[in-house]
């Protein structure tokens, strides 16, 4: 038995990553806690999930909480014909299992007919059917033989006992790992970038890409659920995003290899992001230098404007989408500001020490959350801006502190060079709305 | 199991924070994992409400199910009281922790606090959010005023004489339609009358409000679907009897007087006179006279749905074609309702069964909920929305009460504002042809962006909802029949909100009449049988 190759001669390992500083032995400071949480559990991933992959739908095994949950956090922000729906648990399914399997089937026809359009169908299991023990990944498998070459059904979970806001999406991409087909023997390096992104920075970045010379580049996940990448030992994968530690796992599993670096956010980060990236697939220094280089001086200038209104000031971070670390990096070290306290529901060490080796060695870090404890930190620290879920932000006005609401950070393009000053103009506003109506 | 777009209620533990967070000094304390926090978001962003709701969650999670969930409730509930200092409690379960049996009553029991605890038992796989609103009202009443209940047999005393009659106001919560300003308007009305209002429960009242209940003549059912069970058990309880008029329009307002001031025992001969509303006059008004016959379809809860379907025929004149509800619990009523406007009721809380029964009944208007307005918006068809499920637009920063005779203004002004102005209809039918003036165009008050054609919607509706022929009933046109171009030419000069019935109307006749082809002759023919 052989195990498995190193990188192929088709596909030579680099110089490797970009040097980043080992996190010292006297780790920042971190406050963990459990108590109650205010964050969303992983359904709500199907919100932006539903909108990226075109021909998919989600399917909520759950109960009515759950579908009220997805119309409540959607409704604040969409409201059209949704590609997401419930299969409502009632007391008849909670009576006997074997009648929800087929309940389940009954239910999936009928949407299947309703959506002919639809190619691929993700179960995705919910408290409730967690804690019943309904099987979600057979009944995928029993579906996906009846549906066979019509429609391909996955089962993944978004319960709150199991996930968090984001973690919906990781859980989501992970199921889809294992359908990734392989890639040809002796491919060529090709790369992976991981994570739902706007269809406008994807594009920027595929343009990046190909002017560096990097490729063949694929998205996970793809725009159709038709155009899944191949995946083997020469696929070099970039995370996108900051929350995604299990397709990571997944993606390993099939032999790819992460290039590791900061996330995309702000100049800074995209160009560390880029140059990781570089590095992996030996592209020329000079020829690195000569593609950003325009590019940042562009984006520099646009960060200029919102400097006077971000420098100086502080910002305290509720515990959300596992964006916060690499926020805070970009609003401490671009625009000036200081973190109070950078709340993060899990924190994945591994995936986040290029972020955190940019931040100060003293940020105060924080994992999990007691709400009612933070918040008292958070009101006696009166920082300039908070960055908080929906329940809390008007509360918080009200009590006279400028909010920001998190969930608007998964919900506006901010990756890339071209979308830095549009993330600081979401911490901008929020102030000058504040200025304005004092005025 | 039960496939849901959307719904129409939450879950009943979203009930019971309705109860709680319309309150003050009450803490509702709820076992419930990770993600059911969302909740908070309905009050702090759709109701604009200034303070979190008053709700302790313990958020467990799945490595808490192997240890003890228990133990996790019993220090939620503990550090709530210690932080909150309430005057009163809620425990009780979401979905999820209904089925680890942690018994949230009985754990809270034996922290025996120092306030009155209401353990809640809602069960999630069986009831709906407005069912839980009214069982915590009612539990909570219960627990609070339970020890002066009359003894068995014995009767309510009399009003002292010189006391002023007073009553309570049950049922308005928070996130309701229009609670907060039917509120002010019901009671300034009671006031006019020389009632004393005692508390209104459960909006901005405390526990302690809620003790001195028993205390008032009668009680104002304001909300049924919430404040029913609670009307009933007072009455039973305290003697005290309760009002069964809901003061929705001109009408039901005047019977709502009538029957508080025969409850009171007052006199209400100079409000009545009075009457401070334009509704009736503006109705009356001759610029009102193209509201005749308007074809209105009503989907809502069953208080508002009933009350809106005796405005629009008794108040505006409209033709009611369609009657629903998503209210189980009042299922009957409408149907009675609906028998009576000689309409199929609508009973159901799947929104792809009310979207087929409304492309079928090709109304001008539609009164609904926020699901509707959705409906409306895919159809283009005009739309008000009456009723619960709401949305932040329907939390307004005006005073615009639905209740009263200031209610009866706002609903005269909402209800006739989206659809077509008179003249302009005339002139529509007048000039089909003009290029920027014709009937893609949207009423002109309203923005000149283009209008959906009905007839499109529909088409594209039937695709997507091939499945649902069989329970939606939607029509199916006579295959065999062809409509010549020149008739299809002149369907067209048809106002675009009534060429759908047109359409169908000249294809039954025709039918009937075994034509397989029709042209202009058949369309006329089919007009002047059927009248408009």
């Amino acid at each position: 038995m052989t195990l498995r190759e190193p990188a192929t001669s088709r596909c030579e390992a680099h110089s490797g990553p970009l040097t980043v500083p080992v996190a010292k032995s006297d780790a920042p400071p971190l406050i963990r806690e459990s108590g109650q949480r205010e964050v969303f559990c992983g359904l709500t991933g199907i919100v932006w999930l539903h909108r990226k992959i075109q021909d998919a739908f989600f399917l909520v095994v759950g109960s009515r909480t759950c579908a009220h949950l997805l119309q409540s956090a959607a409704g604040v922000m969409i409201f059209a014909e949704p590609r997401f729906a419930t299969a409502i648990i009632d007391e008849r399914d909670l009576a006997g299992l074997a009648d929800a399997n087929a309940e389940l089937d009954r239910l999936v026809t009928r949407l299947l007919r309703y959506r002919p359009d639809i190619k691929m169908l993700f179960l995705v299991g919910s408290c409730p059917s967690e804690v019943i023990k309904l099987d979600l990944s057979r009944a995928a498998a029993r579906l996906s033989q009846e549906f066979a070459g019509k429609v391909r059904v996955l089962s993944y979970s978004g319960s709150g006992i199991e996930t968090t806001f984001t973690q919906g999406e990781d859980a989501c991409l992970a199921s889809l790992v294992p359908l990734l087909p392989p890639e040809a023997p002796d491919s060529d390096c090709s790369l992976l970038v991981v994570g739902a992104l706007a269809d406008v920075v994807e594009d920027q970045f595929r343009r990046l890409f190909e002017e560096l010379g990097i490729g063949p580049v694929h998205f996970l996940p793809p725009r159709s659920s038709t155009e899944l990448p191949s995946v083997g030992p020469s696929t070099r994968y970039l995370l996108a995003q900051p929350f995604l530690s299990d397709t990571a796992r997944a993606l390993e599993e099939r032999g790819a290899t992460r290039i590791e670096g900061p996330f995309p956010l702000g100049v800074e980060g995209t160009t560390a992001w880029l140059k990781a990236c570089a590095d992996a697939f030996g592209v020329a220094p000079d020829r690195f230098r000569s593609v950003v280089a325009p590019k940042i001086a562009r984006s520099r200038e646009s960060l200029d404007r919102y400097r006077a209104e971000l420098s100086g000031r502080s910002v305290f971070f509720f515990p959300d989408s596992q964006l916060e670390i690499p926020i805070a990096r970009f609003l401490v070290r671009e625009m000036g500001m200081k973190a109070v306290e950078v709340g993060t529901p899990y924190l994945h060490r591994f995936h986040m020490a290029s972020d955190m080796a940019l931040l100060p060695a003293n940020t105060q870090y924080s994992e999990g959350q007691d709400v009612e404890r933070q918040l008292d930190r958070c009101r006696a620290a009166r920082p300039d801006i908070t960055v908080c879920g929906l329940g809390l932000a008007n509360p918080l006005e009200v009590e006279g502190l400028t909010t920001k609401w998190s969930i608007e950070l998964l919900f506006t393009p901010i990756q890339g060079y071209e979308q830095a000053s549009d993330l600081a103009e979401l911490f901008a506003r929020p102030m000058v709305r504040r200025t304005r109506l004092a005025a | 199991m039960q496939l849901a777009l959307w719904t129409y209620e939450g879950p009943p533990h979203v009930g019971a924070m309705r109860i709680a967070t319309a309150m003050e000094g009450l803490h509702y304390v709820l076992h419930a994992p990770q993600g059911d926090t969302y909740a908070d978001l309905l009050f702090t962003m759709i109701e604009r409400l200034k303070k979190r709701p008053p709700v302790t969650y313990t958020t467990f999670q799945a490595k808490d199910l192997g240890a003890d969930t228990a133990e996790i409730f019993r220090r939620a509930v503990q550090s709530a009281h210690d932080r909150f200092q309430p005057e009163a409690m809620l425990v009780g379960a979401s979905c999820t922790a209904e089925l680890i049996q942690d018994d949230p009553g009985g754990l809270a029991k034996a922290l025996d606090l120092p306030i009155p605890v209401v353990p809640l038992e809602l069960p999630a796989y069986q009831k709906k959010e407005n069912w839980g609103a009214a069982e915590t009202l009612y539990r909570l009443v219960r627990t609070l005023t339970g020890s002066q209940a009359l003894a068995p047999g014995a009767e309510r005393p009399a009003r002292a004489s010189g006391v002023r009659p007073s009553c309570n106001i049950l049922g308005p919560t928070a996130l309701g339609f229009r609670h907060r300003d039917d509120v002010r308007e019901i009671v300034g009305l009671l006031e006019t009358l020389g009632i004393d209002v005692l508390t209104v429960a459960p909006l901005g009242a405390r526990p302690a409000d809620i003790v001195s209940m028993p205390g008032a003549d009668f009680n104002v059912m304001l909300y049924p679907e919430i404040a029913e069970t609670t009307a009933r058990w007072m009455k039973k309880a305290f003697g005290q009897p309760f009002t069964s008029n809901v003061p929705l329009g001109v009408g039901a307002t005047i019977d709502f007087i009538e029957e508080v001031a025969g409850l009171a025992g007052v006199d209400a001969t100079a409000v009545l006179e009075s009457m401070p509303t334009r509704m009736p006059w503006y109705a009356k008004s001759v610029d009102s006279n193209y509201l005749t016959g308007k074809r209105v379809f009503i989907f809502a809860d069953a208080t508002h749905a009933l009350a809106a379907a005796r405005i629009c025929r008794n108040e505006l004149g409209f033709d009611v074609v369609g009657l629903g509800t998503f209210s189980r619990e009042y299922a009957r009523d409408v149907r009675a309702a609906a028998k009576e406007y000689d309409v199929e009721p609508l009973i159901t809380e799947d929104y792809l069964e009310v979207e087929a029964a409304i492309s079928e009944a090709q109304p001008e208007l539609l009164l609904g909920t926020q699901m509707e307005r959705h409906i409306a918006k895919r159809l283009g068809l005009a739309c008000a929305v009456i009723s619960a499920p709401t949305h932040v637009e329907d939390f307004p920063a005006r005073y615009s009460p639905q209740m009263g005779f200031e209610g009866a203004n706002v609903i005269f002004d909402t209800w006739v504002h989206p659809l077509m102005m008179g003249l302009e209809e005339h002139l529509l039918g007048m000039f089909r042809e003009d290029f920027e003036f014709n009937d893609q165009a949207a009423p002109s008050h309203l923005g000149s962006h283009l209008k959906s054609d009905p007839d499109a919607a529909r088409a594209t509706d039937a695709d997507v909802r091939g499945a649902e022929a069989d329970s939606g009933g939607r029509h199916a046109g006579p295959a065999t029949i062809v409509w010549l171009p020149e008739a299809e030419q002149e369907l067209r000069k048809i106002p675009f909100f009534v060429r759908g019935k047109a359409r169908r109307n000249t294809e039954r006749f025709a039918t009937d009449r075994g034509r397989d082809a029709i042209d202009i002759e058949t369309l006329y023919d089919a007009k002047a049988h059927f009248g408009r």
